[in-house]
């Protein structure tokens, strides 16, 4: 309660220290506590959590760049599949084919990953809203395409296997595979919320949040539309690219199945249940929607005794409970589990006030 | 001009005052059938109160719209006077046609806008909202901004100080971290205002800044333009409605009417001008 309460009549002498992420001592508690809490993580869960946990931080970094084109700068795409499997492939490939180090393999499917999305976001220069989906939708199934059918790319198997991670001379453990996963990925995730933060914090993620709002005003102010968007194309699916070069060399086997559009159906629930236009919110998002399936199993598990239908049919469940949990949050709370989260704070920030 | 406890001068203009900033000549709008702007010509000397009046439909937003890029003017000119005459060699030197120019290079050549129908960025701050309007002075480098500490933040602190002294100016300090969207209508035309002003504009175009305002209000608002124009000697084109309002605070006034030009002058002027009386009133028997 304590911690909660000081934040009020706290009054910033400089910029300087208004700009700071955490501008109180609880605040900064809270992030110290949050960093024990994640590195005791593996300690706590056996393999089976863990690769569930390695799952969302992944997850986490697509949802990440989804939401700064979709939650913040307004345009709507449905390719995010389509971009995962180029950031994929493309790290698979230049480790697995050309022996390049895992490290610029990364770097070079973010930057490839980045150009593709510029070379797709073009159709959003002239579209709006739905059109704009449906043209985005297009860049997912020419991007599956030429992954099943280009031969030099996957021979035409449409997967190709990766070998295990190997940096600067680091390589996974069989045996502690997931835990040295996990610390990776959680490093990867923080840099990558970290940087996600500091573009809205700027000129650049704002010129995007104003495309957002009110593209006419925006551009009235000095904004170049089509720089603005395209820059946002690039930055998100640069993320993209990132999430989807770790995914292959986490699974250390890729095929196109896990980039169909249900994918970027599932990226598009990540960041409507966490929050359009928040980090933050990416990452609640990606978190329950990939524990939601284990959930909804579990649950079944439990209610299997009373209601058997419900583990013989439980595909039909999952999906019921995917499309609900959407409409739920769709109606209740539009910006998602970040506003929820916010809103509890308030709470007890103003406590014992209601407001 | 630098006054009082401010640090920055708010207007980007360099063209003294009684020259000519903004000239729009021929300048006719057509949208299908329907003449929105006929051959109308309009000269804005710089460091003037310029309003422009007319009944409803008449073209004044038209024209703005066409001055900021956001409609292309089918036939005619506007040139925007970037430089003082006295320091070009030539003739024509340091003008630019705006007709040609995509509405983001003509804000970047300074002229600021604020629209009729409020349209700030909703769910953003007052601060975010003015913050926005030093984009054509800012580097938005993303590579730079990913890292913030260095020249990102840097940069926002220094953009930070002039954005202060617009809130200041503009009494909105209260509402600083606020969503514009929740704010109340008058409040949200004033940030509009300070979005426009952040821009440190050598041409201020306001769209009917007082619509839709009580009395107080209204007051209020001429008061906040009067006081940019003093204190940074900036240039003001006008739409407005109320009269009294025109006529008090314009050094020039213009009158539209079926998109052209029927009447100009001093505010005096214009009042005596029977074709103005008539436009307003209906011919006289």
């Amino acid at each position: 309660m304590v911690m909660a309460a000081v934040q009020t009549g706290r009054y910033h002498r400089s910029y300087k220290s208004e700009l700071r992420l955490w501008k109180t001592t609880p605040q900064i508690t809270r992030m110290v506590i949050l960093a024990i809490v994640l590195v005791l993580i593996p300690l706590v869960f056996d393999n089976y959590w863990m690769a569930l946990v390695n799952t969302a931080l992944i997850a986490s970094i697509g949802a990440i760049g989804l939401n700064i084109l979709v939650g913040f700068t307004g345009q709507i795409s449905l390719g995010q599949g389509g971009f995962l499997a180029v950031g994929a492939f493309t790290s698979a490939i230049l480790t697995d084919r050309m022996g390049v180090p895992v490290f610029f393999s990364v770097l070079g499917a973010v930057l490839l990953t980045a150009a593709v999305g510029m070379i797709f976001g073009l159709p959003a220069l002239r579209l709006k809203g739905l059109y704009l989906a449906i043209a985005t939708l297009a860049s997912q199934m020419v991007i599956i395409f030429v992954v099943r059918r280009w031969d030099f790319l996957t021979e035409g198997q449409g997967f190709v296997d990766v070998r295990r991670l190997e940096v600067f001379g680091f390589s996974i453990e069989r045996a502690n595979f997931e835990q040295q996963w996990y610390m990776i990925l959680l490093v990867i995730t923080i840099f990558a919320a970290f940087i996600a933060t500091n573009i809205f914090r700027t000129g650049v993620g704002r010129s995007f949040m104003a495309v957002r709002d009110q593209d006419i005003a925006a551009s009235a102010i000095g904004v170049n539309l089509t720089r603005a968007k395209i820059t946002a194309f690039g930055v998100s699916n640069g993320f993209v690219g990132l999430a989807g070069a770790l995914m292959a060399h986490y699974t250390e086997i890729i095929s196109w199945e896990r980039f169909t559009l249900d994918v970027s159906i599932q990226y598009l629930a990540m960041i409507i249940v966490g929050g359009l236009g928040s980090v933050a919110g990416s990452i609640y998002g990606a978190t329950f929607i990939t524990f939601l399936p284990v959930l909804t199993r579990m649950m079944a598990d439990e209610l299997g005794g009373v209601a058997p239908t419900l583990r013989q049919q439980l595909p039909a469940f999952e999906h019921a409970i995917f499309g609900l949990t959407i409409i739920v949050f769709l109606i209740l709370e539009p910006k998602g589990l970040n506003r929820i989260w916010e809103r509890i704070k308030e709470y007890f920030r103003y406590w014992p006030f209601r407001y | 001009m630098r006054t009082r406890a401010y640090q920055h001068s708010l207007s980007g203009s360099t063209v003294p005052p009684g020259e000519s900033l903004l000239e729009i000549s021929e300048l006719s709008l057509r949208f299908g059938g329907v003449k929105a702007l006929t051959g109308v010509n309009v000269t804005v000397e710089s460091g003037t109160i310029h309003s422009i009046i007319g009944p409803n439909g008449a073209g004044k937003s038209s024209l703005l719209n066409c001055v900021s890029g956001l409609y292309k003017a089918t036939a005619g000119e506007i040139m925007l006077q970037t430089q003082s005459n006295q320091s070009g060699t030539t003739a024509g030197h340091g003008t630019k046609d705006l007709s040609k120019l995509p509405p983001h290079k003509i804000a970047r050549l300074g002229v600021a806008r604020s629209f009729q129908n409020i349209e700030l960025f909703d769910q953003l701050s007052v601060l975010d909202n003015i913050m926005l309007g030093r984009h054509i002075h800012i580097k938005k480098d993303p590579f730079i901004a990913m890292f913030w500490f260095g020249p990102a933040k840097r940069q926002e602190i220094r953009q930070r100080e002039l954005v202060e002294e617009v809130i200041h100016l503009l009494k909105l300090q209260e509402y600083r971290n606020q969503p514009v969207g929740a704010l109340a209508y008058g409040i949200q035309k004033r940030v509009e205002l300070g979005r426009a002003l952040a821009m440190q504009p050598a041409l201020l175009l306001l769209d009917e800044p007082m619509a839709g305002m009580n009395v107080e209000e209204k007051e209020d608002m001429a008061r906040y333009i009067l006081d940019i124009h003093e204190l940074a000697g900036l240039t003001v084109v006008l739409i407005e409605h109320d009269m009294s309002v025109v006529m008090d605070i314009s050094n020039r006034v213009t009158v539209l009417d079926f998109g052209k030009v029927i009447g100009e002058g001093t505010p005096d002027e214009v009042m005596a001008n029977p074709k103005v009386i008539e436009a307003y009133l209906g011919a006289g028997e």
